[in-house]
């Protein structure tokens, strides 16, 4: 197999042509490829943590009563799961980490527009991560308020809510940062030739995620804010006594919440439409829709936040709006899967770890948002309404969606930063495991859900007990399927057999640099005379 | 890009008087019965005063059609959050 002695990096990459060396040369670093591989350890290490604090959880419900931790206990570590996983992970995750690697190279420029802006958001999002993590151990304890810090309950509880707020305050700039330099750098930084309708749909998928992460994230800033008003300062805002409206905070959570998860899907589903062509080693069906679906489910993806507050009291009218607006973000989403299909209609389709990876998130991601629509139909929401249904159905997209949808990204685009292959069996054998418990686990809990069982509570009735199992032990499958992965991928990028070229026949830019790619990307200028899916004159090596 | 328009005093001062009356009106108009329009009255002071400062003192008067356009999104954006969420509070 691989040649295991360490290896020093390859030479006249971006990995020693700077003449520097030591850590300074990482976290002081503006070029974007070193910012990224920054972001993405750091991400990815949030994930494990959370993926450590999920499997407690289900340790925790495999049987009824109390089996390792008290309910107090049980609160913290759902809050801070989520916390982690959503705001240290999977919203920073692709932008920050695969966003920096490949966008700058895809669209042909030497760095993203304000390379020093981008070295500011990684501090921001290490600072704001720290305060995060402080907040656990200091104070009052870990927050338990759920990571949608809800009032009156996060107003009143004598946990950490405050600090924690602040850090994903500060988290927030630093997505915002990350969200102008993109959309500056796409608008002024193209290559001679590479027009809007050559730009790789990842890079159109980024392009729409950062407008969102512009526009709604300093909403969320402000509700934060206020929650900090409302407990420091007992300001009332949220308060029914004082003149006050605890829904009110829900509009404004929401509000930048739900464009949020379209933060967190839209540059997983250009992942998936820069693999499945280069796999199928065929043109990608309906470009153009692709790329326009983006930006409708930006726009309409803005407008349904309401449909998270079915059950909250809203008004009955405003049910209905959301209810109906939630169902247009179907429409756009459809048209990405039925494209996604169509790609492979008649492709010469070769099935390694990258693709393997990109197939099964057609089929989570859709069962995920098939039951997004149960859920956003105001009559059946009210029956599943924060029952394990909605826990199931969150994690098919978040997890089955864009978690799969990184890891094919990392078994894609990291091979070419490292200049190093990983083991392909083992990388399947890792898919297959993960994508069995995947299904045992949050299949039952749709399950469960249906059924009745609550979410957020950490005891339940009997007659649960089984289904809880059955999901438990897919967490375990699950959890195997992801340690051979990070063993073999990194065994892989670190000590492998050094490659270079073009090892999956990509048509984008990204491909025609060396491996790994020089501190500013391009020995000369690129001029680009092909769309990024036009294989006639590419091909593996 | 780089050419820089330079505002003069005189125009400034104007401005900032503007604002010192306008914000003396939204005083003003709290001691007024006027029902439901009083917030509304007061909403609008607040736009025009919001306005004077974006146009003058950040300089948006002056820029070109893309910045114009920019902020105008942001606007609109904000505007149709705000009216959404009325579905809400008018038919509760």
């Amino acid at each position: 197999m691989d040649s295991l002695e360490p290896t020093q990096p390859l030479n006249n990459s971006f990995w020693n042509d700077t003449g520097k060396t030591g850590i300074t040369s990482w976290i002081f670093s503006t070029d974007h490829k070193r910012i990224g591989l920054l972001y993405f350890y750091v991400t990815f290490g949030f994930f494990l943590t959370g993926v450590l604090l999920g499997l407690l959880l289900r340790i925790e419900l495999m049987a009824p009563g109390r089996t390792i931790m008290g309910p107090q206990t049980y609160n913290a570590l759902f809050t801070v799961h989520g916390v982690v996983m959503i705001f240290l992970f999977i919203i920073p995750g692709i932008p920050g980490a695969f966003g920096n690697l490949v966008m700058p190279i895809q669209v042909g420029a030497r760095d993203v527009a304000f390379p020093r802006l981008n070295l500011l958001s990684w501090w921001l999002y290490i600072i704001g991560a720290l305060i995060v993590l402080t907040s656990l151990f200091s104070g009052g304890g870990a927050p338990d308020t759920g990571w949608t810090f809800y009032v009156p309950f996060s107003s009143r509880t004598g946990t950490n809510v405050s600090l924690a707020v602040f850090g994903v305050f500060i988290v927030g700039f630093s997505s915002i940062l990350t969200g102008v330099n993109f959309v500056t750098t796409i608008h002024r930084l193209r290559a001679e030739g590479m027009s809007w309708g050559r730009l790789p749909l990842f890079t159109w998928s980024l392009y729409a995620t950062a407008w969102v992460q512009i526009l709604a994230t300093p909403i969320l800033a402000i509700t934060l804010v206020l929650i900090m008003a409302e407990r420091l300062l007992g300001t009332g805002l949220f308060d029914p006594s004082r003149g006050g409206d605890p829904v009110m905070y829900q509009h404004l959570f929401w509000i930048y919440s739900h464009p949020a998860v379209y933060i967190m899907i839209l540059p997983a589903m250009g992942i998936i439409s820069d693999i499945i062509p280069v796999f199928s080693r065929k043109p990608i069906f309906g470009y153009k829709m692709i790329a326009f679906s983006s930006i409708a489910i930006a726009a309409a993806g803005s407008l349904v936040w309401g449909h998270h507050m079915f059950t909250s009291g809203m008004s009955d009218t405003a049910v209905m709006v959301f209810s109906f607006l939630t169902f247009i973000v179907a429409i756009p989403s459809a048209i990405k899967v039925f494209n996604w299909i169509s790609t492979l209609y008649k492709g010469s389709i070769s099935l390694e770890a990258p693709m393997l990876f990109a197939l099964s998130f057609i089929l989570l991601f859709s069962i995920g948002g098939l039951s997004g629509l149960i859920l956003g139909a105001a009559a059946t929401d009210v029956h599943v309404h924060d029952t394990h249904f909605v826990v199931g159905h969150f994690h098919y997209v978040m997890f089955g969606g864009t978690g799969f949808a990184i890891f094919a990204a990392m078994h894609y685009w990291l091979p070419k930063f490292y200049g190093r292959r990983y083991a392909e069996k083992p990388a399947v054998v890792a898919w297959a495991l993960m994508f069995t418990g995947f299904n045992v686990l949050y299949f039952t809990m749709q399950v469960l859900g249906m059924k009745g069982m609550p979410r957020r509570y950490y005891d339940y009735l009997p007659e649960f007990a089984n289904l809880n199992l059955v999901a438990t032990i897919g967490s375990w499958i699950l959890a195997a399927g992801l340690v051979i992965m990070v063993v073999n991928l990194f065994r892989g990028l670190w000590w492998g057999v050094p490659f270079e070229g073009n090892p999956w026949g990509g048509a984008s830019l990204e491909w025609t640099v060396p491996t790994p790619p020089p501190t500013e990307n391009f020995i000369e200028e690129p001029v680009v005379t092909h769309g990024p899916y036009d294989f006639s004159n590419t091909e593996r090596s | 890009m780089s050419e820089q328009h330079i505002v003069s005093n005189k125009k400034l001062t104007c401005i900032w008087l503007i604002l010192l009356v306008l914000t003396t009106l939204t005083v003003a108009i709290t001691r007024v019965d006027l029902g439901g329009y009083k917030v509304f009255g007061a909403l609008t002071i607040a736009c025009v005063k919001a306005g004077l400062v974006i146009a003058v003192f950040m300089h948006m008067k002056y820029e070109g059609k893309l910045l114009r356009w920019l902020l105008f999104l942001a606007l609109v954006t904000l505007a149709i959050f705000i009216g959404l969420t009325f579905f809400d509070v008018l038919y509760r």
